[in-house]
């Protein structure tokens, strides 16, 4: 029988963020999807929980401050070679643009820009990455294909992850390294409830009302995007920012 | 700690369209005609950056005047 080409048999995946929301559903796809995962965050507990709801066998946990140069130098020297990686550790920010002080932009851009592109710059140095790897950055439709007030210093890290994203596709496609980026729209995830907490409930119900499916995503809504871009089946997709978003960017 | 007096004035910097002298502590805020999501938004960022008390969109919403959302910053601190 020839081999399913959405299936990630055979292949190991790091993903960045997988103690929880998005990082975690897609923790869960890929390992259904048969891959050997390494699930990183900072949360060690929340890593091992994880794994525990992960299918197959040998997947392992790496926690640290991903921020931390020193750390990001261990995780690229500890990991085996790679056939893909997700970045989806990230952090959210509200600020109207006269309250986007410096230190909250580098906050974010530390974060959810510095840290992933860093990390793919010495797993491509350090050659981590396989022959055909595949990158998935998760970035966002905010900032990229929707505006909204308050969302200038997260919206402005993911439009610089998708700028990478893109040059990067060009500039590692010799080495059959595909990269993309997947934005997606409102998940439900501890990190909305950061964003929910400066808006009311009543907003947030008109908010999911505007969305032509009429809900907010769920992680695996996203995963099974990530797990697409990750598998044999997208041989052929690069420099791509896909939306994941129940149709908001359509309007 | 700021007075109310120094609240109510840093809120009226915040405005734009209304005229900082007509805005006292008893100010139906949201009444204003030039209240918004983004003022709301700018509100609870000035209370971060002054008073180093994050408000919840809800307590901006459950407040009637600029007096009821001083009262909340001070609960908080
Ligand atoms: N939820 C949405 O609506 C939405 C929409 C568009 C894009 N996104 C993007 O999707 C990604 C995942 O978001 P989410 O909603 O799943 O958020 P989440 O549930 O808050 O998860 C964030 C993850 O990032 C990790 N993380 C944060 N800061 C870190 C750091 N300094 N070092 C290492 N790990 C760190 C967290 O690890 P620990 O918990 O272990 O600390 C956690 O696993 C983010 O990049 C976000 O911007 C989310």
């Amino acid at each position: 029988m020839t081999k399913n080409p959405f299936s990630l048999e055979g292949k190991t995946i790091l993903i960045t963020g997988a103690s929880s929301g998005i990082g975690q559903g897609c923790a869960l796809m890929a390992a259904q999807m048969g891959a050997k995962v390494i699930v990183c965050g900072r949360n060690e507990e929340r890593l091992k929980e994880t794994i525990s709801q992960m299918q197959g066998e040998g997947h392992s946990t790496f926690a640290g401050e991903l921020t931390d140069q020193s750390v990001i130098e261990k995780l690229v020297a500890e990991i085996p070679s790679l056939n893909g990686v997700v970045f989806s550790a990230g952090i959210s920010m509200t600020a109207p643009f006269t309250f986007s002080t410096r230190e909250k932009f580098n906050k974010v851009f530390d974060v959810n820009f510095f840290s992933p592109i860093e990390i793919l710059r010495l797993l491509v140095k350090k050659k981590k990455l396989a022959n055909e790897a595949s990158v998935v950055f998760i970035s966002s439709v905010g900032g990229n294909f929707g505006f909204s007030v308050g969302n200038g210093i997260y919206g402005a890290s993911k439009a610089a992850l998708n700028s990478m994203s893109r040059l990067c596709s060009l500039e590692l496609a010799p080495k059959k390294i595909r990269v993309n980026s997947i934005c997606p729209g409102m998940v439900v995830t501890p990190l909305v409830e950061g964003f929910s907490e400066n808006i009311t409930q009543e907003d947030i119900q008109k908010d999911m009302d505007f969305y032509p499916l009429k809900r907010y995503g769920k992680p695996e809504d996203i995963a099974g995007g990530v797990v697409y871009l990750l598998s044999d089946a997208a041989s052929w997709v690069t420099g791509q920012a896909i939306c994941i978003d129940g149709g908001i960017t359509a309007y | 700690m700021k007075t109310l007096d120094e609240f109510v004035a840093l809120f009226a910097e915040q405005l734009d369209e209304t005229d900082p002298s007509t805005v006292t502590a008893g100010t139906k805020f949201r009444e204003l005609d030039e209240w918004s999501s983004l003022l709301a938004l700018t509100l609870i960022s000035m209370i971060d950056e002054e008073f180093d008390v994050v408000l919840k969109g809800d307590d901006v919403k459950n407040s009637e005047t600029i007096e009821d959302v001083y009262n909340i910053v001070v609960s908080k601190i």
